[in-house]
Formats: C-alpha cells, structure tokens, sequence
C-alpha cells in the first residue's frame, strides 16, 4: 500500500531509538530510570494513522489480500474527498498470520508503536476474540470486518465495533423465511466443526421453525477433514434442502463429491458464499452448483440494477462485472465480505467527524460518538445498501442477497429486508466503564 | 442409507486416503530410515508437487488428460531437482545432524510456503481430471478417477519395492541404512546416496500430491495434514519397513473412513487417533519394525 | 558444569533477572509489552528444554502441555468465577496430572517413537478442545472477562491487566522458572538426567531408575508449560485452540534449539530471536517468512548447537 516508505522509517527510526536506549541502559546505569518514553501528541495537520490488521499469511491470506485492495480504494477516496477533520488518513498495516495470538501482538504493536489512531481489520472469527483483550486493554477503538456474531453477543468489550457487516446470526435469520418458501422444508445442514459452523447450526433450526420448517439432521465436519463422501450417507433420504456452509479450501473437493455422490438427482441446495469467496464458480467441478442458490452480503456479479454507487465501488476497487480483478479474470474477488472494509472506514470518518476526534486522547469520544450513530443510507459511502446500527451491541444490520448460479454466474434473485435480520440485543456495551 | 452401503462407501473413502498416504509416507520412510533425518518439510513437497500440477496443467491445452500426465512426469521431477539442491546446500553441511536437520528443514518449509503464497497465491485451485467417469452404484455413485488413484499407487509402490529389492541401487541404499560407517568403507558413496534418497523421497510426495490434486485442490498450506499423518505411518509401520508403512498407511486410512460410520466426526477423529496412538504405546517399535539398534 | 563453582552461574542469572527487571523502567511501550510476552512463552520453552534438551527426549506434543495450564485457569476463571491465584493453581495443577498420565503412556516408547506418540497425544487432546466447544469456546475461543483479572492482597489489587502489573507478574514467573531450573540442573537429579541422555542402558546398569527419573522430568516440563500457559491465559485474556496446535508443539523445540539445547538461558535467548525477527521483518516486507526460514537455515548452518549452546562450546564452558 502506498504508505509502505512511511513505515519503513518508522521502524528504521525505532530500531535506533531502541538501540540507543539500550546503549543508555547499559552505560549510564539506568539514568533515564522511570522514563516512560512518551511522545507529542499528533499535530492537527499529520494524518490520522489507522492500524489494519490483516490476514497476509495463514488460512485467511485470499481474503486478505482483497480486504487491503478495499481499503486501499477507500482510504484514496476518503483522502481525494480532503481526509477526516481536514486531516489525511494513512493505513499502517500489519500481519496477523490468521492467528488469535499474533493478533492480540499485532493489536499492541499499533497501540504503542506504531501509535495509531484506531485499528481496524480482519475475518476471522478467532482473531478477532483473540485480539479484543488487547484492544479492550490498550483503549484502542477496533473496528472488525468479520461477520461472527462475537461483537453482538457482547462477550467482547466497549472497543470492539462491527458497523460494516452484518453478524452470522442476522444473516442466516433472514435467510430462513425465503429457504422455507422456495427451496424446502425438511433441511439437513453440512458445516464445520468449529465456530463458524456453530453459528449455522445454533440459529438455523429456531429460524426455521418459526417459518414452519425443520433441520432434519446436523453433520459437523471437523476441521482437519479433506475428503467428504464418507459423511454423506449420514444425509437423509427425505432431506428436501442441504444447507452447507463449508469453508476453507476443501469446499471445492466438498462440492465435486456432493456431485458424485448424487449425480443429477440431487436435493436442493443453499449455502454461503463464504465457501467460495475468491474461488471462480466456473472452476472443473463446480457445475454441480448450477441452479442451486447462496447468500451473498454483496454480489459478486455486476446486476442489471446496480446502483450508481455500486458501480463507483466496483469500478474504485478495480473489479470487473464477474468480480475478478480489472485484467485478471482468473484473480477472483470475496466480493461478498470485502464491501464491509469500504463501509467500515466511511463509518469510522462519519463517527470521527461527529466526535471532533483530534488524537488518542479522543478515542472515548470517538467510542460514543460511533455509539450515537443509528443509520447508514445506502450511497457512495454504503453501496452494499441501507443499514441500521445499535450503538448498544456495536453491530450494525442490513439487507442480504440471495443468489441463483445460472449461467456460470451468479444473479441475485431476492433482497432481504432488514428487519428480516433483526434480533432481541443479548447484552448492552454501553453500560461498560470507558 | 443402509448399513452396507454406508460401510462399503467408507471403506472406498478409506482406500483412497490409504494409497496417497502410503505413497506420501513412503518418501518420508526413505528419508527417515536411509538418512535418519526428520524431515518437516516433507509435506511442502507434496504441496509443491500439486501447485505445480496446477501450473503444469493449465498451462497446457487440449483435453485435460494431457495436462495431467505432463503433470505427473514433470512436477516430481523439479521437486525432486528442489531437493537435491536443498539437501546438497544445506543438509550435507550440516552433517545430518538430527537436531540440526530439524531446525534447517523447519526453514525449508517456511520458506516454500512463503513462495508459493508469493507467487502462487493464496487461493485453492482445482486440476481437471484426467477423466471424469462416474461409477453408478446401486445406492450411491462413486468416483472413477478416485478407484485409479488406488491403482496408480498401487504401481508405484510395487516399482519401488522392486527397485529397492531386485536392483544395485536398491541394495546400496539398503547397505546404507542398514549401517552407513560400514557402507561408506565398502566403497559405497554414502555422500551421494544420501542426495538421492532425500530427492526421492520428495518425488514420491510429489507424485502422491499429483495424483489426489484432481480430487482435492492445491493450497499453499496443504503439507500439513499429509506431514503429521506420513509421520505416524511411518512409525507405526516400523522404521525402514516397506511393508509396514504399506499396513500402516492402509490401517490408518480404513480405521479413519469406517470410524466416522459410527461416530459422530470429530468424536470419530479422536477415537481413531487415539487408538493409533494406543498401538504405538504398546508397540513402539511399530508393527513390522525391530526393536531399536 | 565443568565448573564446579556455583557463583558464575548464579550471578549470571541473576543479572539477567535484574537486567529484564532494570529494562522494565526504559523500554518503550511496544518492546515492554513485547517483552513480557516473550518472557512468559520463555517459560513455556524452558519447560520444553527440561525434557528435550536435559533427558534428550522430543517431544511433538508439548502444546497439550501449555494448552491445559491455559484452559485450566481460563475456564475457571470463566466459568467457575475463581480468583487468579486460584485459577493459576488450577492450570498448572491440569498440566501436572495431564503430564503424569501421558509420561506414563508415552514414555513406554523412546526416539521417534516418543515424538510420534507425544504428538497424537496432542492431537487428541487439541481435537477434545474443539469436540468441548460449549465449554471451551472451540477454535474461536473465549475471552476472559477483564475485571476479573486481578489480584487482590486483601484491600490493594492489582490490575493485570497494568503493563507494569503485567511485565512484573512475567518476570516474577520467569525468574522463578529459570532459578528452580538452574538448580535442577545443578543438582544430583539433573546430572542423572543428563546421564539417561547420553547413555540410558549404562544409567541403568548404574543402579539408576530411568523410568522414574524420566517421568518425575516428564511432570516437571509438563508442569513449567502448564504454568506458562495458565499465565498466559491470565495475563493476555484470551484462550483459545489454537494454542494447542501442533504450531504450538513445535515452536518451544524451535526456540529451544535456537538458544542453544540444555542451556538454561538458551530458551529465552531463543525465544527472543525468533520473535524479534518476525517482528522486524515483517515490518520490511510481507514475505518476512521467507527470511525467517533463511535465517533459521543460515542460524543453524554457523550456530549448529544454537546460539548460547555454541557460545558456551567455543568461549564459556561454564555456562549451565
């Protein structure tokens, strides 16, 4: 990203600061004992620093790579448009490793070296609960683009923002009313074993019923599987609709042996996008998909209505109507999570706007004001569309799309609404100290 | 579906993990017994082998066999090439040195995952298969292609058996495991056999890789799971036994296919891994193995 | 230990402990925090180094170790309400009794076998995690609650939270950890150990219970990660699967072996190393993994027997 130069002087300036300060260390016998180093605080002219935590290794490297091409779309057109306060914004990021360890260290290293004004990031769920503690700690406003349901169940601490993406459970709740009417009634769900999965399989079948259907049967497959066809014989016959939501890079070979497991008389399908984010749907083995439908946060073909604003996003981001990168038609995009990147910074400008954020000293202000905020209009700055916030679960709510594979793409064939997703709040952040 | 039904399914699954397995512990086997060297970066061999079954193959056109075959016959040949020069800059140096090899090849993987998700990419990519038949069961349909994986395997480790016990090669490689002093003052070039064992030992990863990469897909961090489970084979076959990697391979792969019928399928995981573990306690010199020199 | 004099070795590790105590007053922020990091997974790598570099046993498992010291204060400071000290004990009491049960298992077998068997052991209990996810957060984890991590001396507490609370509770466990190791080592148990290492059947013959001593090793290490973990559950707040990952097994050997095997200092040395590295590479670029694994290759090509254990082979013999 473009801010790469200033980073490396920021290290460079840090190794010798450190270099010397163990030389003083040794030397002087400790004359600088209970010196805390501080610094002064930002001038109101130097950018706004924002720390972003990102998958650049490990299990969420692909979508990491379109969450940095995001913000960094985002943050040119937040600077083109003159910044936050009048101020520039620059994106500091660095390597979480896809791990909750490394991501609490990375959250640290924002808040006490790099200084940054917020920090801002990642996917997976994991990270994201590993990395709270430290934000919570360091009062460090961090704003996730995950889509667990974590920041709503309000397990997590007052910091710790998701008002770009809706959580797992909203979304599977607005799916079942249309999964009921169209696809079945009798569900049997396929998902992994961990948390992701538990998500599926905690609020699907309640959702369900509510809309006079039912999961007939549960299959968890653990983590470390690779091949599928040994669990399939535990899908019952009757089963109407299979849900799945395989994630990782085993969906492929999940998918190809669905397919020869049943051949052409297969049930229905409906699954998550989430499976094959970053992944062309016309890849050998996948045809067994054509006719079956997914949820998509954003879609990732271009549509006939796409809104003006729609199609800045895209054309900003540099994807093209397939959701491949501009050039590259085999780059393919996780078009449907990586618009929350894009929405998060608007709502971070917007609360830092409302606040008069001027530097660290402000970040409880910031808090409140991104508490205060309650709706997002769809526009530039909310292409994915319209949304709700509760300043209480820091969790906002929006509309979802349900896609038909037709034609080696992917038509969006119904909107939710967002009440369709709406829940009862489990808890209230805002009755935590700040 | 009925219980038969369920059973034979499982026991397929079962064999075709069993045949890659095999094949993949092999290479280690080869490494470990000859070299005595621990080598953690075997499985980035075998992911090595299926990225480049996906370069090979997309890069050429024409019906989707010929991509693969060219596949089959080239990626093992450059892993192979990566090994002998890995092996020849560092591991020679290092004088084989357990500890040592261990940490070295630890840096090998970091550094071959590091590349590949430079230059590959991080995203899962499918190879098309050779053919794509589907074998219509009374109760269920079935993967051709995945029946020639048994196949295919089931060659390869016949030729390699041949190979180690009808050919010079083979007994000098042999010779070599058995003592390496002893062999080194026969005449024998340890030095050299020692390089190839270890870029054999990677071609059969990369074969192995090849194979099940139409079935499976190639992935920058894919090693993993074939590196812990070749290792187990490995032991629980018996040091530097063909055979009992072969026992192990097959055990291990029917044992984890025909406990997930039973069990739910991560209860199926620990049981099965339990119980391997549990042969290992009470056998640790594995199944077909002599206790310890 | 070919000097048989006790002073240099005890005046070396407690100038180390006063040098981590001293640096807690000038490091800047980042490094502080870095450093109690670095010191409570020191710990972990000093557990590991007790079995591995003084008995020579290799273990691929040790992260069962760390995880059930972890899970063993996070969940019941998360679901029992217990208080830290409490908790703490707890963790390191679920390391004790899981090292007792898999030392007697496992150390049926020796050499590879041993680090086959560890490692499944590993396994298991890593996919018991996730197969108890109700209670212990699966793969994403949990968090534990901030206000419960303190400690209270009747009307003070002490916030753990606090990164001077936080470095100074490291420390303390550090410095703790190194001494009881170094005496351990120094003592009449320690050079049996050294003894089954380098020559079991002889050790035996000598009169020796190997299985025993083994297994009283085996608890230690399993102990000293248990207490690592619990620490690390405490004073990071987070527990989660992913701690007892294979990863896990395999970065104490790394660490170890980077400092230098049975060396006392060498575990943090190591630990040390390898985090700086990650950390100041990947601040110059995104493949830092790629100088990580050159580095390692390079580190191991000139400092075979890590960088404390080739010192001590080429200068200061007497290094414990």
């Amino acid at each position: 990203m473009a801010d790469k130069n200033g980073f490396f002087d920021l290290s460079k300036t840090n190794l010798t600061r450190r270099t010397a300060l163990k030389g003083l260390a040794a030397g002087a016998g400790l004359a600088v004992a209970p010196g805390f180093v501080r610094y002064s605080q930002a001038q109101s002219s130097a950018p706004i620093k924002i720390g972003f935590q990102s998958h650049r290794t490990g299990i969420g490297a692909a979508y990491g790579r379109w969450y940095e091409k995001t913000t960094a779309a985002a943050i040119k057109a937040i600077n083109d448009a003159g910044g936050i306060n009048g101020r520039p914004v620059e994106v500091i990021i660095e390597d979480d490793g896809t791990d909750p360890g490394r991501g609490a260290e990375v959250v640290g290293k924002f808040a006490t070296q790099h200084k940054t004004d917020i920090v801002f990031g990642t996917l997976f769920s994991h990270v994201v609960i590993g990395s709270a503690p430290a934000a919570g700690e360091a009062k460090m406003p961090y704003f996730v683009v995950s889509e667990g349901h974590h920041v709503a169940s309000t397990k997590l601490n007052r910091y710790v923002f998701q008002p770009g993406i809706t959580d797992v459970k909203s979304q599977i709740q607005s799916m079942a009313p249309w999964i009921a009417a169209n696809a079945g009634k009798k569900v049997t769900q396929i998902f992994p074993d961990f948390a992701f999965g538990y998500d599926h399989r905690d609020y699907l079948p309640p959702a369900l019923k509510a809309q006079g259907a039912e999961v007939i049967a549960q299959i968890a497959i653990p983590p470390t599987e690779s091949s599928f066809t040994k669990y399939f014989p535990q899908i019952p016959a009757e089963t109407e609709v299979i849900y799945h939501v395989m994630v990782g890079p085993a969906v492929l070979t999940f998918v190809k042996e669905l397919g020869e497991f049943y051949g052409s008389n297969r049930p229905q399908l409906f699954g998550f996008i989430d499976s094959l984010e970053a992944t062309d749907i016309n890849s050998p083995g996948l045809e067994f998909l054509d006719g079956s439908h997914f949820w998509e946060g954003s879609p990732r073909y271009a549509q006939p209505d796409d809104s003006a604003a729609q199609k800045a996003y895209r054309a900003a981001v540099g994807i093209d109507d397939n959701g491949a990168a501009v050039g590259d038609p085999k780059d393919v995009s996780t078009a449907a999570h990586m618009f929350g990147c894009w929405e998060t910074l608007y709502v971070v400008k917007k609360a830092m706007e409302d606040a008069g954020y001027k530097g660290p000293e402000d970040r409880a202000k910031l808090v409140e004001a991104t508490e205060a905020l309650t709706e997002f209009a769809e526009g530039p700055e909310h292409p994915q569309g319209p949304k709700t916030f509760n300043g209480k679960i820091h969790q906002c709510f929006g509309i979802q799309n349900i896609s038909k594979v037709e034609g080696g793409r992917l038509n969006v064939v119904h909107k939710t609404k967002i009440e369709d997703g709406l829940y009862e709040p489990e808890g209230d952040y805002t009755t935590q100290p700040l | 579906m009925h219980f038969g039904p369920h059973l034979l399914l499982a026991a397929l699954e079962g064999l075709v993990t069993s045949a890659v397995l095999a094949l993949t512990a092999l290479g280690l086997s080869l490494v470990f017994g000859v070299m005595r060297v621990v080598n953690v970066a075997h499985g980035e061999f075998f992911m090595l082998g299926a990225v480049l079954a996906w370069a090979i193959s997309t890069a050429i056109s024409g019906h989707p066999a010929l991509g693969f075959l060219a596949a089959l016959v080239l990626a093992p040949l450059i892993v192979g090439a990566i090994a002998l020069v890995a092996e020849r800059l560092v591991l020679r140096r290092l004088n084989y040195n357990p500890e040592a090899t261990i940490v070295a090849t630890i840096g090998m993987l970091y550094i071959i995952q590091q590349l590949a998700l430079t230059f590959y990419g991080p995203e899962a990519r499918p190879v098309e298969p050779p053919f794509s038949y589907r074998i219509l069961l009374p109760w269920f349909g079935y993967s051709g292609y995945k029946l020639s994986i048994i196949a295919a395997s089931a060659l390869l480790l016949v030729a390699t058996w041949l190979v180690l016990t009808h050919t010079k090669i083979g007994l000098v490689m042999r010779a070599t495991q058995y003592d390496s002093e002893t062999a080194q003052a026969f005449g024998i070039p340890v030095d050299r056999v020692y390089a190839g064992v270890f870029a054999l030992g990677a071609m059969l990863a990369a074969v192995a890789a090849v194979l099940i990469v139409p079935i499976s897909q190639a992935h920058y961090l894919m090693g993993q799971d074939p590196l812990l489970l070749s290792f187990i084979v490995v032991i629980i076959g018996g040091l530097g036994s063909l055979r009992g990697t072969l026992v192990a391979a097959v055990l291990i792969g029917l044992s984890d296919g025909i406990i997930s019928v039973f069990f739910s399928p991560t209860l199926a995981k620990i049981i099965a891994t339990l119980l391997v573990a549990m042969v290992l306690v009470f056998r640790p010199q594995g199944l077909f193995g002599t206790a310890s020199r | 230990m070919k000097d048989a004099s006790p002073a240099k070795p005890y005046a070396l590790h407690l100038g180390v402990i006063a040098l981590l105590f001293a640096l807690s007053f000038v490091l800047p922020d980042y490094h502080h925090g870095l450093l109690a990091r670095i010191m409570v997974l020191a710990v972990f790598a000093m557990g590991y180094n007790m079995l591995f570099g003084y008995v020579g046993l290799l273990s691929l498992g040790h992260a069962m170790f760390f995880a059930a010291g972890l899970y063993g204060a996070g969940l019941a400071v998360i679901h029992l309400g217990w208080s830290v000290p409490a908790a703490f004990a707890v963790g390191i009491l679920c390391g004790a009794v899981l090292s007792l049960v898999i030392g007697v298992l496992a150390l049926r077998t020796s050499g590879v076998a041993f680090m086959i068997v560890t490692m499944m052991f590993a396994q298991v209990f890593y996919l018991v995690m996730l197969y108890l996810a109700s209670w212990t957060g699966g793969d994403q984890g949990m968090v534990v609650p901030q206000p419960a991590r303190v400690l209270s001396f009747g009307a003070t507490s002490l916030e753990l939270t606090n990164p001077t609370v936080r470095y100074m509770s490291a420390l303390a466990l550090f410095s703790i950890v190194l001494l009881v190791t170094l005496a351990i080592v120094r003592s009449r148990y320690g050079r049996v150990l050294v003894a089954i290492r380098e020559n079991e059947e002889r050790t035996k013959m000598l009169g020796y219970d190997t299985f025993s001593n083994k297994l009283a090793a085996v608890v230690v290490s399993g102990t000293i990660c248990a207490a690592s973990g619990a620490a690390y559950a405490l004073l990071f707040g987070y527990v989660g699967s992913s701690f007892a990952s294979v990863q896990y097994s395999i970065l104490p050997l790394l660490w170890v072996l980077l400092g230098g095997a049975a060396t006392t200092l060498g575990p943090l040395v190591g630990t040390l190393f390898m985090y700086y590295v990650v950390d100041i590479t990947s601040g110059y670029t995104s493949a830092y993994l790629l100088i990580v694994g050159i580095a390692l290759i390079l580190l191991v090509l000139f400092f075979p027997k890590g960088i404390l254990g080739t010192i001590r082979h080429r200068w200061l013999g007497w290094l414990p």
